[in-house]
């Protein structure tokens, strides 16, 4: 049985309103947040109606509720992506995990093995959303690392052909995106991780475009970290994950310091809480993560191959519609191998924010800008294009209506 | 259409056909805005012949901030910056208005046409774009001619 698309709709509210006047709702920014079920919103307020209490501490009933329910959330996340509950650390985004990563990396003294100084390199890619990019190249300034990336050919895929010639022995990161949030790319990984173990690096995998529309599992991927947002995934804003392999977290030095992550403390010393616990400072967002865990819950009821399925065969409506449409130029691979949901394209000369005005107007919502990846743009000579993302609640109408909406602005700013 | 309210029939004739688009070869100063949220550009040549603002200007954007930098260009060009100040005023406190002003016709004239921008929100930074880049402009101007008294 495939995805029945409308039937899904129905657990998300939001499809119930109006845009613009008397439009439905077509969401095509998934990419950027998904929209969030009925299961999720009822989720997160139930924590506040019925279990509120700071987790990990008091012995009365309510602080019980809530542990069990934040530590039933991580559970929820760890079978989601094949781990162990004590390597899934609760963050507040995607863009907190990879600086928790970066941060408590630059913080690594001489005798551990994240520290890094000059003559060390880090590896990232061109199509880097700069929540994987800044943390890095910040890193670098701070400890004298250089940074170092795989270029983007024409056809949005990575370029492999030069891997040894820039993961070099003394790489000690490779940090990079699973699937590009620009380009719509899914990265092959297997010959850079392969590489980077080689010499010794460890693997940090932006998977937010990924986590949340394919089955993952870590123990397959053979990664070492892996970071994804809550918000991409159906869940809560304000929360997201990262895992680790165990050996490797229990070896990272903490980030962020304050109650709930220590063992013990004196005025002058502290020993820190077993992992996760000692990435996990101060009062966490729990609402947010019994949310992300009735999220993960729902896309797993649904099934993540039959949502990866119905996502592919939207995409492929989409780049044969769009290349239908004269003066549309898509950035990023047109066809369907090792690629996501995602597709950004340029309308003529007009430019991406005129047309997703123009597609607002009829209730289709896309993203426009840079989609905070200005080296790729800069990279395919670009400003911004216009970017549709699908998920599970989309359907082959939604994509119909953006391929007419594009032909509209095309008409309505006459095709400058 | 509720569009045609944003994208007025002037606006849009104004981004197909800028006024004062295409950078003079020489300027007192000339700056470079950048607009972080969607990557447009726009680079301001101002000059100042015998007190009177001469400006040029070229970039890339989507037709609200082209029309407006071009609509800028053509509304302050000719001016003195005594003469432009109360002109920029107006259009800033406009876009400010979140749709309730309509704009005075007599120091804005066609750039009245902006008023429906105001209740996009996503779209007041492209419409300043321009007016923004004339400030900082202004500002660097007054200091090399050490005018800031006397404006």
């Amino acid at each position: 049985m495939s995805l029945n698309a409308a039937l899904i709709r129905r657990d998300f509210p939001i499809f119930e309103r109006m845009i613009r006047g008397e439009n439905r709702l077509v969401y095509l920014d998934s990419g950027a947040t998904s929209q969030k079920p009925n299961v999720v919103i009822d989720a997160e307020a139930n924590f506040y109606r019925n279990n509120n209490a700071a987790v990990h501490r008091g012995a009365h009933q309510l602080a019980e509720e809530a542990t069990e329910a934040y530590e039933g959330a991580r559970l929820i996340v760890a079978d989601f992506l094949g781990a162990k509950a004590d390597d899934i650390v609760f963050t507040k985004s995607a863009t907190e995990s990879l600086n928790l990563l970066a941060y408590a990396m630059g913080s690594a003294s001489m005798e551990n093995r994240f520290h890094l100084h000059e003559g060390d390199r880090i590896v990232v890619t061109e199509m880097e959303h700069h929540a994987n990019l800044i943390p890095w190249q910040q890193l670098g300034k701070r400890t004298g690392a250089q940074l170092s990336w795989f270029n983007v050919d024409a056809e949005g895929r990575l370029d492999l052909s030069d891997i040894d010639s820039v993961i070099t022995d003394n790489t000690k990161i490779v940090a990079l995106t699973h699937q590009s949030n620009v380009l719509g790319t899914i990265n092959p990984l297997d010959a850079i991780i392969a590489r980077a173990h080689h010499v010794g690096a460890v693997v940090i995998l932006d998977a937010c475009q990924s986590v949340p529309h394919m089955k993952i599992d870590v123990k397959t991927l053979g990664v070492d970290f892996l970071a994804f947002s809550g918000h991409k995934s159906l869940g809560p804003t304000g929360i997201g994950v990262l895992w680790g392999r165990e050996e490797l977290l229990e070896e990272l030095p903490p980030f962020l310091f304050g109650g709930s992550m220590i063992a013990s403390v004196t005025m002058t010393d502290a020993t820190w809480a077993p992992v996760p616990r000692k990435f996990e400072a101060g009062v966490p967002n729990m609402a947010q993560a019994v949310g992300l865990g009735a999220a993960l819950e729902y896309l797993e009821q649904v099934g993540l191959e039959k949502i990866h399925a119905h996502e592919i065969s939207l995409t492929g409506r989409l780049i044969d519609g769009l290349q239908k449409i004269e003066g549309v130029k898509i950035f990023g691979p047109t066809d369907l191998e090792m690629r996501g949901g995602v597709v950004s394209f340029t309308v003529g000369g007009l430019h991406p924010h005129d047309v997703g005005q123009f597609l607002d107007s009829k209730g289709i919502a896309v993203r426009t800008g840079h989609h905070c990846a200005w080296p790729l743009n800069k990279k395919f000579g670009i400003n911004a294009t216009v970017r549709a993302s699908v998920y599970l609640y989309n359907d082959e109408a939604d994509i119909d209506a953006l391929i007419e909406g594009v032909r509209g602005a095309k008409k309505y700013f006459g095709d400058r | 259409m509720q569009l045609d309210n944003l994208y007025q029939e002037v606006i849009l004739d104004h981004y197909k056909h800028p006024e004062h688009k295409g950078l003079s070869v020489l300027s007192d100063v000339q700056v470079h805005h950048i607009n972080p949220s969607c990557g447009d550009e726009l680079t301001l040549n101002l000059s100042l012949v015998d007190g009177v603002i001469v400006l040029s200007w070229d970039g890339v954007g989507c037709s609200i901030s082209m029309a407006s930098a071009s609509m800028m260009a053509g509304l302050l060009s000719g001016k003195t910056l005594k003469q432009a100040s109360p002109i920029v005023d107006s259009f800033l406190s406009l876009m400010q208005s979140k749709g309730t002003q309509s704009g005075d016709e007599t120091l804005l004239e066609d750039a009245v046409a902006f008023s429906g921008v105001s209740k996009y929100p996503a779209r007041i930074k492209c419409a300043l774009l321009g007016w923004m880049a004339f400030k900082d402009a202004a500002v660097q101007v007054q200091g090399k001619y050490s005018l800031g008294s006397e404006s």
